[in-house]
């Protein structure tokens, strides 16, 4: 398998880094995907980062592991891809392949602009791992459960600030919405009960469709709340990586099961999976 | 205003509800005395007076006077409740706390009476957030009986002078030792540390000191352990008083002015560690 690019600029890598100590970067012709699959490791949140290589790359050749699987699966720890890319940032021109050293790396070659005429050339070698075909099924895209209600999300900043205080006081935290634009963040202890009110937050059109009929959700009540319970640590850590407003950010929950939240940046997509707790 | 537009009839249940539209005029002035999980708070007309102990030794009292909320309304001569002091600054700054200027928090607090909790309703952006936490029955604060006929020595001090000296006090020191005189050295801090001993001297005619009124030359030490949480309250003040009684108890007012200027008082006072004889 071979892949070799010109890379313009990705952050997105430092949020996914906040997110998560290791992930699976999967590469196909059109897409990049960062991928983390729910286990109990992890406490069972998974997240989903697509990219299109468009965007990124200036160039972009791929050649997967066999013609019908042309794709490429690795084990990559984001944190360190984040740290080499950002003492790379006023690079002329970088270049990221996959190679083999002594293991599997992801080598991105920068050249650097010096005050004489010659670049200066560094390279970072990125331990990876490569992930066996036979393993691929665990990393494909998460099929949408069938939601009850989909909501825009207020600003992450005033979320952030709300679920940190919250955290002072609770491990976990309720998470409510319906289809009139109101979401409600509870907390309750023995201490104190704490309660949030959003209004007037919109919802997407599609949070109608969610299931194949369209029977159930078009007789929902506008006011009925569709409630999850999550950890909240979770939640916190889902709004500490942002850092950069995104265009939308939706919340969508199945009562009882899961969270969905999903923010859309110009170019990347990141969706993010909290597991509801009883 | 989301707040106001709580139904009438809530409003009758209510034996105290105060607001402000800056709840930082709460918050902060109740940062400078939170060096304990309880406090117990205790409304009158004349306003709210929150107060903390530390092993019957340390009080520390924050006085908001009635005009400084937007609304104060009380239906008995006197309520008093003990609620969790960590809790209820988490609630008040449950917007970040953040000092964007022109943005700030709305508070209205509530509370019903013996049974209740308190409740409080905060808004900022049009976001709003309802706390309700849980309270006790207030605790006899102790009165330590300091009462200004008996006050020997008294200064007043610009805080500026104290902030420097207090932030760079030894704090291996176990006590802090206050002296006063008519003479020489007039008012003294000492610390008695590992690298040695550390002498604060604030002479009576200097530029910070605003009062000089010291009768009997006293020397008193108090536990630093103690005294350490009224730094908050030095930190945030613009005036300080340090007066001493005759059995050497000290007394400490702090002038504190909030966001909008207004003036609220906080208070410490501290029972001597051991009597040192006089000079």
């Amino acid at each position: 398998a071979q892949f070799e690019s010109f890379l313009c600029d990705v952050r997105v890598i430092t949020t996914i880094s906040k997110l998560t100590k290791t992930c699976v970067l999967r590469l196909t012709p059109d897409n990049l995907f960062f991928v983390l699959s729910g286990k109990v490791a992890n406490g069972g949140v998974s997240m989903w980062c697509e990219l299109s290589q468009a965007n990124f790359f200036d160039e972009y050749q791929m050649e997967g592991v066999s013609p019908e699987d042309n794709e490429i699966c690795l084990e990559v720890t984001p944190e360190n891809l984040s740290r080499a890319l950002k003492t790379i940032q006023n690079a002329k021109a970088v270049k990221v392949k996959l190679t083999k050293k002594h293991c599997p790396c992801l080598t991105i070659a920068a050249e650097l602009p010096t005050l004489s005429s010659i670049s200066r050339v560094v390279t970072h070698d990125v331990p990876v791992d490569v992930i066996p075909r036979r393993l691929w099924n665990e990393f494909k895209e998460p099929s949408m459960p069938d939601f009850d209600v989909s909501i825009y999300l207020p600003p992450l900043k005033t979320l952030k600030n709300i679920v940190d205080r919250m955290k002072n006081l609770s491990n976990f935290l309720v998470i409510e919405a319906n289809l009139s634009g109101e979401m409600n963040l509870k907390i309750e202890t023995d201490l104190v009960s704490v309660t949030t009110h959003f209004k007037d937050l919109g919802n997407p059109p599609w949070g109608d469709d969610a299931s194949q009929d369209g029977g159930p959700s078009q007789s929902r009540d506008p006011e009925a709340m569709a409630q999850a319970r999550v950890d909240i640590r979770k939640l916190q850590q889902f709004l500490m990586g942002q850092q950069v407003n995104p265009s939308k950010a939706m919340c969508s929950k199945s009562t009882h099961r899961v969270v969905h939240l999903i923010l859309l940046h110009e170019d990347v997509s990141l969706q993010y999976f909290i597991p509801a707790v009883a | 205003m989301p707040l106001s537009t709580q139904s009438q009839g809530d409003a009758e249940q209510y034996v105290l509800v105060a607001s402000l539209d800056n709840a930082r005029n709460l918050s902060n002035i109740l940062k400078a005395i939170t060096f304990k999980d309880h406090a117990i708070f205790s409304a009158t007309p004349n306003g709210l007076k929150v107060t903390v102990e530390d092993s019957k030794c340390l009080q520390a009292n924050a006085f908001i006077q009635a005009e400084i909320f937007q609304e104060f309304t009380i239906k008995d001569d006197s309520v008093g409740f003990q609620v969790n002091l960590t809790v209820l600054l988490d609630c008040l700054n449950i917007f970040g706390g953040s000092t964007v200027p022109g943005v700030s928090t709305a508070l209205r607090m509530c509370y019903k009476g013996y049974g209740y909790p308190l409740t409080l309703f905060l808004e900022e952006g049009g976001v709003v957030t309802v706390c309700k936490i849980n309270t006790q029955e207030p605790e006899e604060p102790v009165d330590f009986e300091f009462c200004s006929t008996n006050v020997t020595n008294k200064v007043i001090l610009l805080s500026e002078s104290l902030k420097e000296a207090f932030s760079e006090l030894d704090m291996t020191s176990e006590v802090l030792q206050i002296t006063m005189s008519p003479s020489q050295p007039y008012f003294r801090l000492s610390t008695f540390g590992n690298s040695g001993n550390a002498h604060y001297d604030y002479p009576k005619d200097s530029d910070m000191m605003e009062l000089f009124r010291c009768t009997k030359t006293q020397t008193n030490r108090y536990k630093m352990s103690l005294l350490k949480p009224s730094t908050k309250a030095l930190a945030l003040s613009c005036k300080v008083s340090v007066r001493t009684d005759s059995r050497g108890f000290l007394s400490l007012q702090y002038l504190v002015r909030n966001d909008d200027g207004q003036i609220c008082f906080v208070e410490y006072f501290c029972c001597p560690d051991e009597e040192v004889e006089e000079q």
